[in-house]
């Protein structure tokens, strides 16, 4: 029973953001291969779009908003960057948001996952609203369409310079990446590759409402040699050149395999679901059935051994202890407390991950979370400046977040358990790791006057453990 | 107590390793003061890419001021530092080290491909990667991996801040980020943190909890240490601002014997779009009034000629004014370096050569991982290539 609980959890901590309270009841009594069809069933349908903002320039040729850019007064400027800017941020709010509720989990975490492989930043809210629904849509399907739509985005397009690759005038820096980070790899192709592939994506570049834009004047059309294939080649050919290569299969099995299993790779198994994927024409869906529904998923060393992203460890919580916040900006504070804002990664390879999230102070600002949130007490923390997105403002502290814990619900949650059985409970419910703060310790510090005191000292003790920066 | 410790140690043969090893390991000491004699590095980030133009100012350059009408400093308003150049007026504690030769100045420096993001400018810089290479760690962050492996206290480099940056994440080892040790201190004080260290000693545990314990169990140990160091307050009057009060505490624990021998302060935003005048002359003068009260405290207690300031920012700024009074984002710049133990002083090279630019931008001359070569090999003793992954030719400044 107690495995099986921890199984199931293990499930919805690695194929989404944990086990949300409501759900305590079922997964205490569900088998594992019925918990887990929900889990695949609940995300096969297209995502709805989440919108911040509609586009004020719609109906408009692009040639008109850069004149209207252009003849811009300072005031007009500055009034668009408080566009963009409150537009991302409302854009965060709205994503964390299905994180923390949706259903389909699994879509929202590789999503997730496909963000820090396509790491990209914009300050445009069209571009990166835009980029948002496309690594969202495509997060379950053909690597190849995601890889071609992310590649044509307007975001990605300006990030990677792609928009200043011009014929006799290469900008090389798409190209590179694209091979490097986004498919085949480090080692995996040659300078003169990169070189060529540059010249087939020339002439791409995007609007400033974020339409895909291909300049014929401004395309190579020459022969090209990449990957000892010679030919006319555009920027769709490349891409479909890239994803023929088996080391692209590789790469990405081995990232998957790093962020949903264990970042130890076993190279059995890597090599055996790689071939699979690049088989299925890069099947997302099925490549993720197949790891959650593998016996050695489950194994011992594979539960309980990652150190919870800053993103995970939020939407985390909220999800097992939910609550309201005062500050609506308190999930954006705290992402960039802990140095992982959504759509601000550090570079176009990403965040680190593992160990890399904890040092003295990170881990003592993530001990310290659950007794901040509960008690309602300040944080006063100031956080680095982003002069990307500040201009010039000096950064400010972030105090109160303001929350307010829903404890009638997370009671509920544990209506049916008899007390004796209380104390075991939470712990399952909290903890994926194997080893765990005593019971006579937690005893110690606990309120135990009445079962809700019980409940929820316990709770905010176990949340403060460094077990529970594991999942 | 600690003299005796030592001088028992060097009385048995387990003193035989630590007596090959050359002096800067002491540094590193398990015990941890850092003797007298030992080199402590200061290091002050500019954050949001500094004007170096305007800072270091080429008062005989025509086309200095052409370019700048509304923002160029006039001569007869700089400080004059030498016949070409000039200080930004707000900087005059710094020209009065400079007359003195205890600041030099570095003209030029960059690295090839600039970035103009600011995040990934710093990002470059602060791991001290090439402008195509993504690294995760920062290079003092990889030297405390290269000289910390069995360090007790893993204090010895330390951020004035609520949180690390970059530059100071290694691989196996981090910094210490705080701005008020007294509140970290009292963090790690909680009861119920120590029941579960020293509940969790008896466990053998999978690898990544215990990797969280560890770092738990330094951090109580290593606040404690810092805080008990940090009472030494310096005794200077600093100026009430955030990086006055955060040079006080630097001063307070070099005075101390800590371990430490690497500082990091900052102090933004320069990145002045708008109205560049008057932002700049705020923030010099806050760095100006409090390098004043913190090198006259070092002075006071002999320790200057062991304390090297550097000051860097992640670009500088175009040559030309823009619409608004103001700047924008450009590439190369000077650096400062405050010391009483200097070898090389004065303007260090050339001013930047304002005729030939790159699409409106200075070229870089000297690649900023020489410079932290320089103060990797030659003020703190370590080799620099495994640091920074390259051989990089060191300069002579110190």
């Amino acid at each position: 029973m107690k495995d099986t609980q921890t199984a199931l959890q293990h499930l919805a901590w690695r194929a989404g953001f944990g086990p949300a309270a409501a759900e305590l009841p079922k997964i205490r009594k569900a088998k594992l291969a019925e918990f887990r069809k929900a889990l695949l069933t609940n995300s096969v349908s297209l995502p709805a779009f989440l919108e911040a903002v509609k586009n004020p320039y719609e109906g408009m040729a692009p040639e008109e908003v850069i004149q209207k850019m252009r003849g811009a007064s300072e005031e007009a400027r500055k009034e668009l960057r408080a566009f963009n800017q409150e537009g991302i941020k409302k854009l965060n709010r709205l994503w964390i948001k299905e994180m923390i509720s949706s259903k389909a989990q699994l879509r929202e975490k590789m999503a997730f996952f496909w963000h820090d492989h396509f790491a990209c930043r914009s300050g445009n809210v069209l571009h990166v609203q835009q980029y948002l629904q496309i690594i969202r849509s495509h997060a379950l399907g053909k690597f190849p369409d995601l890889l071609l739509a992310v590649s044509k985005s307007a975001a990605m397009i300006n990030y990677l310079n792609a928009n200043q690759n011009r014929k006799n005038s290469p900008n090389e820096n798409f190209a590179r990446e694209v091979m490097e980070l986004f498919t085949v790899g480090k080692g995996n192709y040659s300078e003169e590759d990169i070189k060529e592939a540059a010249r087939a994506f020339t002439g791409w570049t995007a609007t400033y409402s974020g339409e895909f834009v291909f300049r014929p004047g401004q395309h190579d059309a020459g022969t090209k040699r990449i990957f000892g294939h010679t030919g006319n080649f555009n920027g769709e050919e490349v891409l479909q050149l890239l994803v023929k290569q088996p080391a692209t299969a590789r790469f990405l099995t081995e990232k998957i395999y790093r962020f949903f299993v264990n970042e130890e790779i076993d190279e059995k198994i890597v090599s055996s679901l790689a071939n699979g994927f690049y088989e299925s024409g890069y099947d997302i869906a099925k490549l993720m059935q197949t790891i959650f529904s593998s016996d050695w998923f489950y194994k011992k060393e594979n539960i309980g051994n990652r150190i919870k992203s800053p993103i995970e460890l939020w939407v985390g919580i909220n999800r097992q202890l939910p609550m309201d916040f005062g500050n609506e900006d308190a999930g954006i504070s705290f992402q960039r407390i802990m140095g992982q804002t959504l759509f601000n990664p550090p570079n176009v390879a990403g965040w680190p991950s593992g160990n890399a999230w904890i040092d003295s102070t990170s881990l003592m600002y993530r001990l310290q979370l659950p007794k901040i949130v509960s008690a309602g007490t300040d944080f006063a923390i100031t956080p680095k400046a982003d002069d990307d997105v500040q201009m010039g403002k000096t950064a400010r502290p972030i105090r109160a977040l303001s929350a307010m814990i829903k404890w009638p619900l997370y009671f509920q949650s544990f209506a049916a358990i008899d007390p004796e059985k209380l104390r075991e409970a939470v712990k399952l419910f909290l903890l994926q790791s194997t080893t765990c703060p005593s019971d006579s310790m937690l005893d110690k510090y606990s309120k135990e006057n009445s079962r809700e005191s019980l409940l929820s000292s316990r709770t905010i003790l176990l949340m403060q453990s460094p077990e529970y920066q594991l999942c | 107590m600690l003299i005796k410790r030592r001088s028992f140690i060097k009385g048995t043969g387990l003193a035989t390793a630590s007596l090959l090893m050359p002096r800067f390991l002491h540094a590193f000491d398990a015990d941890g003061k850092v003797p007298p004699g030992n080199k402590v590095l200061v290091v002050l980030q500019l954050s949001g890419g500094n004007d170096g133009l305007n800072t270091v100012i080429p008062y005989r350059n025509d086309i200095y001021y052409k370019s700048r009408p509304g923002i160029a400093i006039a001569k007869e308003k700089a400080i004059r530092l030498t016949d070409e150049a000039g200080l930004h007026p707000s900087l005059s504690f710094l020209g009065q080290l400079f007359a003195e030769g205890e600041m030099s100045i570095l003209n030029n420096v960059g690295y090839p491909e600039p970035d103009r993001s600011h995040f990934r400018s710093m990002d470059i810089w602060q791991s001290a990667s090439g402008a195509k290479e993504y690294l995760e760690t920062g290079w003092l962050g990889r030297l405390l991996d290269e000289q910390c492996k069995n360090c007790e206290h893993s204090t010895q480099a330390i951020e004035i801040d609520d949180m690390l940056s970059l530059a100071l994440k290694g691989k196996s080892k981090n910094g210490f980020a705080f701005k008020d040790p007294r509140k970290l201190y009292q963090a790690g004080r909680s009861p119920f943190l120590q029941d579960l260290l020293n509940a969790h000693d008896q466990e053998h545990a999978e690898h990544t909890v215990s990797y969280l314990y560890k770092t738990l169990a330094d951090t109580k140990k290593s606040t404690a240490y810092i805080y008990e160091h940090s009472q030494q307050v310096a005794t200077g009057v600093y100026p009430n601002h955030e990086l006055g009060r955060n040079l006080k505490t630097v001063a307070s624990l070099i005075l101390s014997d800590i371990n430490t021998n690497v500082y990091y302060v900052s102090i933004g935003s320069f990145d002045t779009h708008v109205g560049q005048d008057v932002q700049q002359s705020r923030l010099f003068g806050q760095i100006n009034d409090a390098l004043q009260a913190f090198v006259s405290d070092l002075k006071k207690n002999n320790r200057f000629e062991d304390v090297l300031i550097m000051s860097f920012s992640e670009f500088g700024r175009r040559v030309a004014q823009n619409a608004s009074r103001g700047t924008d984002h450009g590439s190369a710049n000077n650096m400062f370096f405050i010391s009483g133990g200097l070898k090389q002083k004065g303007l260090l090279n050339e001013l930047d050569d304002l005729t030939s630019l790159k699409l409106g931008d200075l070229q870089y001359k000297i690649d900023f991982r020489r410079v932290y070569a320089t103060v990797l090999e030659n003020w703190l003793k370590v080799k620099a290539e495994p640091i920074l992954g390259n051989a990089f030719e060191p300069l002579r400044f110190v």
